[in-house]
């Protein structure tokens, strides 16, 4: 008899809900989102040009050229060529400088994030799935950690192991993690006590499926989130290591070092610590401002409020009544 | 259903499916160990329909998690014997145990909107412990998906396969989660309290489905709920639980005529009626004891208007007191020749 009075119902919206969802429905989305769609496209840019730095750049970025020295944003050197933001005390282009150490900045962050992210979230699953003596172990590890100056920290474990890119992911991972392992921890705690946890076990799931594909899912959108933004704070942590000469050495670039070595000339040349600043700057932001778009997008329920266009009046499909 | 395997011809079959005897849960708590269900011994035929009865907090449910496996220890611990075709299940591997769920008992719950895992489509999580299980592809996940969704009727299931549980109303999330107990043919469904969160009508539509599948697999049901008109219509026989403890048992006929322990008589009086007189409905006065605080004797004294001296030291065990009606009172012969 349900299946009867169902029948006669409109079948078609839950078609559509199905169709929409689709590449085109997340671009409409992320239009409709001025805030978050320019973000986007800012980082989109970025990541070309970080990408694509070596064919994309004017400049050679470590070329020095003494005729072209110190010359302003949109300026043209003496020898005719025609600087975007300018060149420094070596007459060397910012714009394809900042372009070389977005390749840096960038590959620290994403790194650094996806590392501390993948320590932390397991570390932190475990501890709240399991709970008992790993958990205490662990959940005290990670205040004492978190009480811990992590710039000083970092400067003298870099004394130490010596700077470079690859110890500069290594101190992050050490650093960060805990970030991740507190949230994955609660997160868990939270879902657990949910039905469908129960349900998963009741029809026989292990505990290595119920962590992968029940309650990680369900964890993701915050993840996410935090993910962007530790990225952002990883760029930042890493400008200031490069300014205090413990971070990325040269001639290797990154937008801190840039500042650092601007620094000098900062009352003739302000460009050289303002460029590479507000570089920094607007890619911490453009981060932070997506991460509501990402968390929106990953969430199964929130995400057709997102998809669906606002004038639409959506309502869940009900069949029984 | 009832009238299709009368009680007594299932009183016949040899073996029972399950075969639970003095199952003991208790949990650490901060307040020292506390009893959930004390004790408490039955048996499950094939294809027979068994109901649970109980107010919150009197141990159906977790006696049923018990049996599968799903109290954590600690702080929980299970004592006694549950067997499944003659196996104990509570000394099983961990292992076999979870072989053992899905896909010979399963269990739906309470509220179907949160058993649902809300980042899945209902499509895979249909299928899941059929792809488990069976180790099949994808594509044949969802034909199967599609397929126990037509089972349990939600229309258009081919294009429903995709949506998400926060897409459906109470009683199609209910569906799909029957949907997904179903896919391996189990021979035990557990449900707890399926029809609570929803509304009459849906009630209605649900049991009539859960009776429906059950005469087409054969499968046992244990219903487990606190609604008596639900048991008086879809149930072979039950039981009524107090505090942990089974006080009454028996078939489901024999229970509403004649009720022996005074609890049972109680809920029996506390049911509106469409016949008889109208007024105030009768209410057991008093309240539960906390799990914590179980009274000495029989644990239904402080409540009992009928209760005696000797209800005050002595527990009351369960026995006969008909054909195959059983209850834990001092006074049962006594009750029954009121």
């Amino acid at each position: 008899m349900t299946a009867v009075d169902a029948q006669t119902l409109p079948q078609d919206e839950a078609h559509d809900r199905a169709a929409a969802i689709t590449s085109r429905a997340y671009f409409g989305a992320l239009m409709r989102d001025r805030v978050a769609f320019v973000s986007a496209i800012f980082l989109g840019l970025l990541l070309i040009a970080a990408l694509g730095a070596d064919l994309l750049a004017p400049y050679e970025p470590n070329q020095a050229n003494l005729r072209a020295r110190f010359v302003p944003p949109l300026g043209t050197a003496r020898d005719g060529g025609f600087h975007l933001l300018g060149t420094d005390e070596l007459g060397r282009d910012l714009f394809s400088r900042l372009m070389h150490g977005a390749r840096v900045s960038m590959s620290i962050g994403l790194l650094g994030a996806l590392c501390s992210g993948i320590v932390g979230i397991t570390l932190g699953v475990l501890a709240g799935f399991y709970r008992g003596l790993l958990e205490d172990v662990l959940m005290r590890a990670v205040d004492g950690m978190m009480a811990l100056p992590s710039l000083l920290i970092a400067l003298f474990i870099l004394f130490v192991i010596g700077p470079g890119f690859g110890n500069l992911i290594l101190i992050f991972t050490l650093l960060h993690w805990m970030v991740f392992a507190r949230m994955a921890r609660s997160l868990t705690l939270n879902h657990q006590q949910h039905t469908y946890i129960t349900a998963a076990r009741a029809i026989g799931g292990s505990d290595r499926r119920i962590i992968l594909t029940h309650l990680l899912p369900n964890m993701i959108s915050p993840l996410i989130v935090l993910f962007t933004l530790e990225i952002a704070v990883l760029i930042l942590s890493e400008a200031s290591l490069s300014f205090l000469g413990f971070g990325v050495q040269a001639p290797q670039s990154s937008w801190g070092l840039m500042i650092a070595r601007g620094r000098e000339y900062i009352s003739s040349a302000w460009w050289l610590v303002v460029m590479p600043g507000a570089a920094i700057f607007l890619t911490a932001l453009a981060l932070n401002l997506v991460a509501a778009w990402a968390r929106a997008i990953t969430d199964p329920v929130q995400r057709w409020r997102w998809l669906t266009p606002p004038r639409r009046n959506s309502q869940p499909i009900d069949d029984e009544d | 259903m009832r009238a299709m395997q009368p009680y007594e011809t299932l009183d016949a079959v040899p073996a029972p499916l399950l075969d639970i005897r003095d199952l003991r849960v208790s949990f650490d708590t901060p307040h020292g160990l506390v009893k959930a269900v004390g004790g408490v011994s039955w048996s499950l035929s094939p294809g027979e329909t068994l109901g649970i009865i109980g107010e919150s907090g009197s141990g159906k449910s977790v006696g049923l998690e018990a049996i599968m496996g799903l109290i954590k220890s600690p702080p929980g611990h299970v004592s006694g014997q549950v067997l499944f075709d003659g196996r104990d299940v509570l000394t099983m591997a961990e292992r076999d145990r979870r072989q053992l769920r899905g896909e010979k008992i399963a269990m739906i719950f309470q509220d179907a909107m949160s058993a649902l895992n809300p980042s899945l489509t209902v499509g895979t999580q249909i299928a899941e412990v059929y792809r488990l299980r069976r180790k099949c592809s994808q594509a044949e996940a969802e034909r199967k998906a599609i397929e126990l969704m037509d089972r349990v009727k939600i229309p258009s299931a081919k294009t429903r396969v995709g949506c998400y549980p926060h897409e459906f109303s109470g009683g199609m999330c209910q569906r799909v989660m029957i949907a997904t107990a179903l896919a391996l043919n189990p021979q035990i469904l557990i449900a707890d309290e399926p029809t609570t969160a929803l509304d009459v009508t849906v009630q209605r539509q649900i049991m009539t489905l859960l009776a429906e599948l059950q005469r087409e697999d054969g499968m046992a049901l244990v219903l487990i709920t606190h609604d008596l008109g639900l048991v008086a219509e879809t149930v072979d026989r039950a039981m009524v639980m107090y505090a942990g403890r089974i006080v009454e048992s028996g078939p489901v006929d024999a229970l509403f005529e004649t009720p022996t322990h005074p609890y049972t008589r109680g809920l029996i009086r506390s049911m509106p009626r469409l016949d008889g007189a109208s007024g105030a409905l009768h209410a057991i006065g008093g309240t539960p004891p906390a799990a914590g605080r179980m009274p000495r004797g029989c644990a239904f004294h402080p409540r009992c208007e009928q209760r005696v001296d000797r209800c005050l030291t002595e527990r009351p065990n369960l026995r006969m007191v008909a054909k195959g009606q059983a209850a834990a009172c001092h006074l049962a012969e006594e009750t029954r020749h009121d």
